[in-house]
């Protein structure tokens, strides 16, 4: 039997009906019709339905949408203001991070959890971050190239700063 | 009956729902993924312990680590107290599924699923962790070889929550480690593993630890490596009859992901990088997180 339940996505509040066994996943692509995270396997193997709870990465595809009641959830529809992109989105496009697109919302997602932690990753942890996100096309080279490049020019104001003696 | 969750605020709320017959669930990442896989599907009756505060709490005293039931791998991963004094648990949270099941996976949940090949299992073994266990009508507290019945089984009853994971710290000389034969990076589950604690009087070790990983029905400690250790400067010799005894002790199964041969084979492999990995860490050797790689094991 469904019941009323609340979901905070992307900032909105959504007022739904949820059966108790419905994955995160599955109330946000159905109910609330937001279709960016993908159901790849539908058993946490590929990462493509990763979305942000309370900043963590999760597959939603094995998460309980009523777990998610009170917590802030975060779709790669959210990463950026409507019609814009985010520094790492605009990455993926200017290194070749895109292929299918299948994997894509869930590396977004994925590296934009690696990239909020302190400290800029090597490249041996993007790649330990990312391995729990298949991209099918095989492309990893442009995806790892664009996080990195995000860590680095991210990175880059705090060293500058700390070479002008700041 | 049509399913139900309830989510529940306190652990005196979560035990009454279980006696009333709930299941529990707090990251999903067995219980779920284990129905989405077609395991066994979704219990109709769920209690969510996610929100229970007082179960999220990790708490280093002088000497012990009190872990709640949800404190999650990725926590674990990162805590310095388990990174420098129980570097085997490092060693088994930090190659847990991949970030997002470390970010939801718990402690409490690794053990109640009980699997045979679980990463945390050998490593708690091995420190002596002890388990708190609650339910409606009292509490009781077991150890892990006392908590582990078989795969996917534990002596819990099911109307018992695990509450608190409880570690007497060992001595700082002691060193540890949780070695895996794995296949691919992320959301890989043990081929065959190995725990090993160690720590030396002199050049002679004092105390040994041996426990296997997904090379029997249980996590379970190897006595006669043990003895085979104790006592040796833990040169390859006596690394060599560790090791051996560990093969002899293994009854593994054939799957999908290794043959019972090849578990048994490679068990001699890597009981030896986990116990030079422990020998290394105990003589003070800075051996990084996790072992697995840094002993050579693993793709890369």
């Amino acid at each position: 039997m469904r019941v009323a339940a609340t979901l905070k996505v992307n900032g909105t509040l959504y007022p739904l009906e949820i059966e108790p066994h419905a994955s995160l996943l599955r109330a946000v692509r159905e109910q609330i019709a937001l279709t960016g995270a993908k159901e790849g396997c539908d058993d946490s193997e590929c990462g493509a339905c990763m979305m942000l709870l309370d900043g963590e990465p999760v597959n939603s595809c094995s998460y309980l949408a009523l777990q998610a009641q009170g917590r802030e959830v975060t779709t790669v529809e959210g990463l950026a203001p409507p019609g814009e992109l985010s520094d790492l989105q605009r990455a993926f496009l200017e290194h070749g991070g895109v292929q299918c697109g299948f994997c894509t919302p869930g590396m977004l997602i994925s590296a934009t959890a690696l990239l909020r932690r302190p400290g800029t990753p090597s490249e041996e942890e993007v790649r330990t971050a990312l391995a729990g996100n298949l991209c099918r096309c095989t492309g990893y080279e442009g995806i790892v190239n664009a996080v990195l490049a995000v860590a680095r020019s991210r990175s880059e104001p705090l060293e500058s700063a700390r070479t002008r003696g700041a | 009956m049509s399913a139900s969750l309830r989510v529940a605020s306190t652990v005196e709320e979560a035990v009454h729902e279980l006696a009333a017959g709930a299941r529990p669930v707090a990251g999903g990442t067995d219980l779920v993924v284990g129905a989405r896989q077609g395991k066994a599907p979704l219990p109709q009756r769920l209690v969510a312990i996610h929100r229970i505060e007082k179960l999220r709490r990790i708490a280093a005293h002088d000497q012990s680590l009190r872990m709640g039931a949800l404190v999650t791998h990725a926590e674990l991963a990162a805590n310095p107290t388990v990174r420098s004094r129980l570097t085997a648990l490092a060693d088994a949270c930090v190659i847990v599924g991949s970030h997002a099941t470390r970010a939801f996976g718990t402690i409490g949940g690794n053990l109640m699923n009980a699997s045979p090949a679980m990463e945390t299992g050998g490593p708690l073994l091995c420190l002596d962790a002890t388990v708190a266990l609650r339910s409606a009508s009292g509490a009781r507290r077991v150890g892990i070889a006392e908590l582990l019945a078989g795969p996917g089984q534990t002596t819990a009853a099911p109307d018992e929550l695990l509450e608190e994971v409880y570690v007497a710290l060992p001595p700082t000389d002691t060193g540890s480690s949780y070695v895996r034969l794995e296949y691919r990076r992320a959301m890989e589950i043990a081929v065959v593993g190995a725990t090993a604690v160690i720590r030396f009087d002199g050049d002679r070790i004092a105390h040994a630890r041996v426990a296997i990983t997904a090379l029997a029905p249980t996590i379970r400690r190897v006595p006669d490596a043990e003895a085979a250790l104790v006592g040796s400067d833990a040169g390859t010799e006596a690394a060599q009859i560790a090791a051996r005894a560990v093969a002899a002790a293994s009854e593994p199964i054939s799957d999908i992901r290794a043959s019972s041969r090849y578990r048994t084979a490679m068990a001699t492999v890597v009981a030896r990088r986990a116990i030079a990995v422990a020998a290394a860490r105990a003589k003070g050797e800075d051996i990084p997180v996790p072992a697995s790689t840094a002993s050579g094991g693993g793709p890369r």
